[in-house]
This record gives structure tokens, sequence and C-alpha cells, in this order.
């Protein structure tokens, strides 16, 4: 009877995780014009749609360069910050690890809100910049933190060897630390990577004509066109961050770090 | 040779407003190998820090080989350091740890590898070259990193707890390696300590601290035989230290009349100095054990516990009886304070 409760909570857990993952790739794969489950027919016409519509192209590269950059900029920023939290003891350290968590703790939509209205519309920075700044601040929590629990398993005499070796402290750096950290590196920009590209919230305000990031292109066209492409594209893209993760983790035990 | 090859003067090191060593003035002679002796605490990983240039001096000045290195880089002192947890570098091949202070030389390929294998032959790692720190032993990894350091040919060789990691087999065989190499290189050593069983076995000279201050430096017999004060004394294993006041032993909890005339306002037994079995005094045995060549009994008496070493050949005296002693002039050790 005990058993039979843990099978039905584990049942019913998977199916609210996994089930709308499988209703979606099997409404992308419809014969049919609408949005619909159970399908009206099978076909994989949708999904080859999905690689004709423009606005999904220009979306997905604007998606793509911010993740990227975005993540690396958030990398360039937060492995200095996680370095120097980690191995100086700063006044205001604890105050300094808040507040690079608050684009975490602060809704999105507010942050949208803010750079919106006080960046892009007094200081006429383009969408772009303000995308591309939003989202670097909003990976920057994630790349201090994973950093940072890197940096506390290396022993700092580890550096004080290289130094006493002839190293100057950069050198020290890049020839000690970062090889010893580069899994933890490696972990937080997919992180970084997948929280951007998914992201809709602070990206809602900062989209105008012509530039949009995937997701809140997505949406825009479900309000015009009820077809299943939007299915389809889905289940691509989340077909996408599963290999990501899937390789990160062979390659190097992801889940040690995250 | 110079006798001033290292030289402290007047060095004061402070961490933030604690000052761990004040005023602390030694020179080490060229070839020596000198041990910093002491509790935790007592500023000997400060001082070594200090010599290696990861720590700079509040005030005082720091000589190597003729040349104030006060404030120069620790980079470029060219003092080698073997650190108490090695600090291999993890995603480097043994090799590769050896070789790290040679690649940032600019130096040839061919010379690189030559040196580096030298080096790994010296401390008797030749065939480990491809091994990574986390697939060797402590015993190996802490070889590595004296190879990597003594490749690099430095002035000084700095070692902290060098004996501490490893197992008591270990321990001896890495003392006869560290004085070998010495012998070979000729490389002035100081080494930083605790344990001053390491002390007297390892060093030509010990450098006895105590709260940042030199309590008392001598060669490791002086020291032994010789300590001038308590504290110097109960590191060297006198294990029964009482005050001197007229023709009395005086302790906290009471006193006890002298056979002697003292001179000095304290004195100090080894267990080994006390004799068991006859004397003018009695106490009652509240510990026994078998040491092997002889038996160790703490006793009680007017002057508190007392430990004492008797010959095997001597009748046990059971728990609880009384046993006469003799604290005698001839094993007493005077003492400044």
């Amino acid at each position: 009877m005990k058993n039979l409760t843990i099978w039905v909570i584990l049942g019913l857990t998977l199916t609210f995780l996994i089930g709308p993952f499988i209703i979606i790739i099997f409404a992308g794969a419809s014969a049919g014009e609408a949005l619909a489950f159970p399908p009206d027919g099978l076909s994989l016409k949708w999904y080859f749609k999905v690689f004709t519509i423009e606005s999904f192209r220009d979306s997905f590269l604007l998606s793509m360069f911010l993740a990227i950059f975005g993540t690396l900029t958030a990398l360039l920023l937060g492995i200095p910050a996680a370095y120097a939290l980690n191995r100086y003891d700063l006044p205001g350290n604890e105050t300094i690890r808040t507040i690079v968590a608050a684009p975490i703790i602060v809704p999105g939509i507010i942050v949208g809100l803010a750079l919106l209205r006080y960046l892009v519309i007094p200081l006429d920075f383009t969408v772009t910049l303000a995308l591309f700044m939003a989202h670097t601040a909003l990976v920057l929590p994630y790349a201090v933190r994973v950093v940072s629990s890197s940096l506390n398993n290396l022993r700092a005499d580890m550096e004080e060897a290289a130094v006493l070796l002839g190293c100057t402290r950069m050198q020290a750096f890049m020839k000690v630390v970062l090889p010893n950290i580069r899994g933890g590196v490696l972990a937080a920009f997919i992180l970084g990577f997948v929280t951007s590209f998914n992201q809709v919230p602070v990206s809602l305000f900062l989209s105008g004509p012509g530039v949009r990031t995937l997701p809140i292109d997505m949406l825009a066209y479900m309000e015009i066109t009820y077809d299943p492409s939007v299915a389809a594209l889905s289940a691509l893209l989340a077909f996408m961050s599963l290999a990501i993760v899937f390789i990160a983790e062979r390659l190097l035990g992801f889940s040690r770090y995250v | 040779m110079s006798d001033k090859y290292v030289r402290l003067s007047d060095l004061t090191l402070s961490y933030g407003k604690t000052v761990a060593v004040p005023n602390l003035n030694l020179d080490v002679v060229e070839g020596e190998l000198i041990a910093l002796l002491g509790p935790s605490g007592c500023g000997k990983t400060t001082t070594m820090r200090a010599i290696a240039g990861l720590l700079t001096p509040t005030s005082g000045a720091i000589e190597i080989d003729g040349r104030d290195v006060t404030r120069l880089a620790a980079n470029k002192r060219g003092i080698g350091l073997v650190f108490q947890s090695y600090a291999l570098f993890p995603h480097l091949s043994a090799f590769e740890n050896v070789a790290f202070g040679l690649r940032l030389k600019n130096m040839a390929d061919a010379e690189v590898r030559s040196r580096t294998e030298a080096g790994m032959a010296t401390v008797g790692l030749a065939g480990f070259e491809a091994r990574k720190p986390a697939e060797m032993s402590g015993g190996q990894q802490q070889r590595v990193a004296l190879a990597r350091s003594l490749v690099m040919e430095p002035k000084v060789l700095l070692l902290d707890e060098p004996l501490s990691n490893l197992d008591a087999r270990l321990r001896l065989e890495m003392r006869t390696e560290l004085q070998r190499v010495q012998k070979d290189t000729g490389v002035t050593m100081v080494f930083v300590t605790h344990d001053q069983s390491e002390a007297l076995a390892l060093a030509d000279r010990i450098v006895l601290m105590k709260d940042g201050k030199i309590e008392q430096l001598g060669t490791p017999s002086q020291l032994y035989a010789e300590p001038a004060t308590a504290f110097a004394a109960e590191f060297m294993g006198f294990e029964n230290i009482f005050r001197v006041e007229g023709e009395n032993l005086v302790s906290n909890s009471g006193q006890l009349r002298l056979g002697f005339a003292a001179s000095s306002s304290m004195l100090a037994w080894r267990p080994g100095g006390v004799h068991v079995g006859q004397g003018p005094f009695s106490g009652r045995v509240v510990a026994s054990s078998f040491a092997g060549g002889h038996r160790e009994y703490v006793f009680d008496c007017q002057l508190g516990e007392i430990k004492a070493d008797a010959p095997i050949e001597t009748a046990e005296v059971p728990l609880g009886q009384s046993i006469a002693f003799d604290l005698p002039q001839s094993t007493a050790r005077p003492l400044l304070a």
C-alpha cells in the first residue's frame, strides 16, 4: 500500500514534468493547420516550416547573440569579482554578494521596465544594447556563484607557490587558477546561456519593431497565427537545451557545479 | 661562506593591528640548516612568509646574500618554499610541476627537460614524470614539491613543517633525504616546525620562538642540555620545573626543602633525572606505565605531580603506594625564569 502511494506520487510528478514536453512534441508534429492535442494526423511539415519563418530566424540569431556574448561578458566581469570576493577580506563583502545576486531576486519585469524608462527612452540607448546589458546583468549572479564555488575548492597557497617560482600575480592566475576552475567556468557559461536564452520577463519591455528575442517573438507569433509551428519550435529548443546539458554532463560532470 | 647570508634586522611583522613578530633579529649562516621551532602562534610561519616575500614587514629589513630584499617582490627573490600542503598544481603532471619555474625563464626546451629530469632524479622520482599529483602518495608529492623548488637553484630554501604530514617510516626517510639534498646542493635551508624531535634531528641550529620573540638560539645539543628558560626547558622535555625560594623548591601546590643550595631562580629535572626508589622525599604513585627500557611513574608529593622514569630493574611500586625519590643536584638544570 505504501509502495503504491510512492509510485502514484512519482508517476504524477513525472507526468507533470515531462507531460507538457511530450504534448508539445506531438502537437508540433501535427498534419493539421491548428495547434491541437491530440494532433490531427502526424507530419513533420511544421518542423520544417519553422526554418522558413523569417522573424524566427532573426529573433533566434538575436537570442543566440545575447546568450553567447551576454554570458561571456558576465563571465569577464564575474570571474574577477568572484576571485576578489574569495581571496580578499574586503569591507562590505557580504553586501557586494547580495547586490550581485539582486538580478535574480528582483522580478525581471521590473528590471525590463527600469531599463526601458531610464536608459532606452531618456538616453536613447538602442533596444539591442539595453537587452545586452539586461542579459549580462541577469547572468552575472550565476557566473559569480558558480565560479566562487570552484574557487572555494582551490587553495590559495597554490598561487603563492606559482609566485615564488617566478610568476606575477596575473601569470599565477592565468597559469594556475584558471586551468583549475575551467570546469566551473564552463558550467557557469552553460547555465548562463540557458538562462539568457529562455529569458522572457526582462525582454518583454525591451522588444521593439524588428528587435525581439526568440521567446517574445514566439508569443507575438501565436497572437496572430495559431498554427503548430510554435509547438514545433518549442520542441526543437527543448531538444537543444537538453543536448547542451547532456554534452556538458558527459564532458565535465556538469551537475557537480550547479 | 657568509655567516650573515640571511639577515633579519629589527623585523616587525603584523597582521592588521596584531603584531605577530616584534623586532626580530636573526642571522642565518650560508649553507646551514636552521629550524624555527615553537608552538603554533609563536610567529615562526609568519617569519618564514616574510623571508619568502609573501608578507611585507611593518618595519625592519631582510637581507639575503648582502642585498636588501625587504621591498623586493616575492617572484624576484629567488627563494624556494616547500609548502606544508605541498601546493602542487593539480592540472599538471609531476614533470610539468617541476618544470613550471624553468619554463617561466624562457629557457630552451632541451635545457628545461634536462634540468627537470635531473631534479626529479635528485629526489628519487625518475620514472614518475607523467603522473598527476592526485595519482601520487603524500611522500611522493612532497618530493615533487621539493624538486620544483630545487631546480630553480634558490638562494634559500624554506620548508613549512616538512615532516608533519608523513607517517613515521616516511618521516625518517624524508629526514635523511633532506639532509642529503642539503649536503649535495649546499643550499641554505630554513624550516619551520612545532616538533622539537624534528628540529633536534635535522637542524644545525635551532631558533626557539615564543610570542614572536627568540627564546633561545643554539645547536640542538646546546638546547637539549642547557635550556635557559622554563619555556625552553619544557619544550626540551624537562617535565618537572619548580621555583626556588631560599632553600625550598616551590610550586603552586606546596614546597619541599632542597638538599643543596641553588643559585638560580628555577630548577628543572627531566623524568630521567629524578632518582626513584631511594631518597629523602616520598610521594604516592598515581600512574605507572611500562615503556620498554624504563618505567614511567607519575607521583603526587608536596610539589604536586612529579614525572619520573625508573630503571626497569627496580621493583615496581603499585598504584597508591608511597615511593621514595630524590631530586639530585647532579641532574638539575638551573633556569633563568
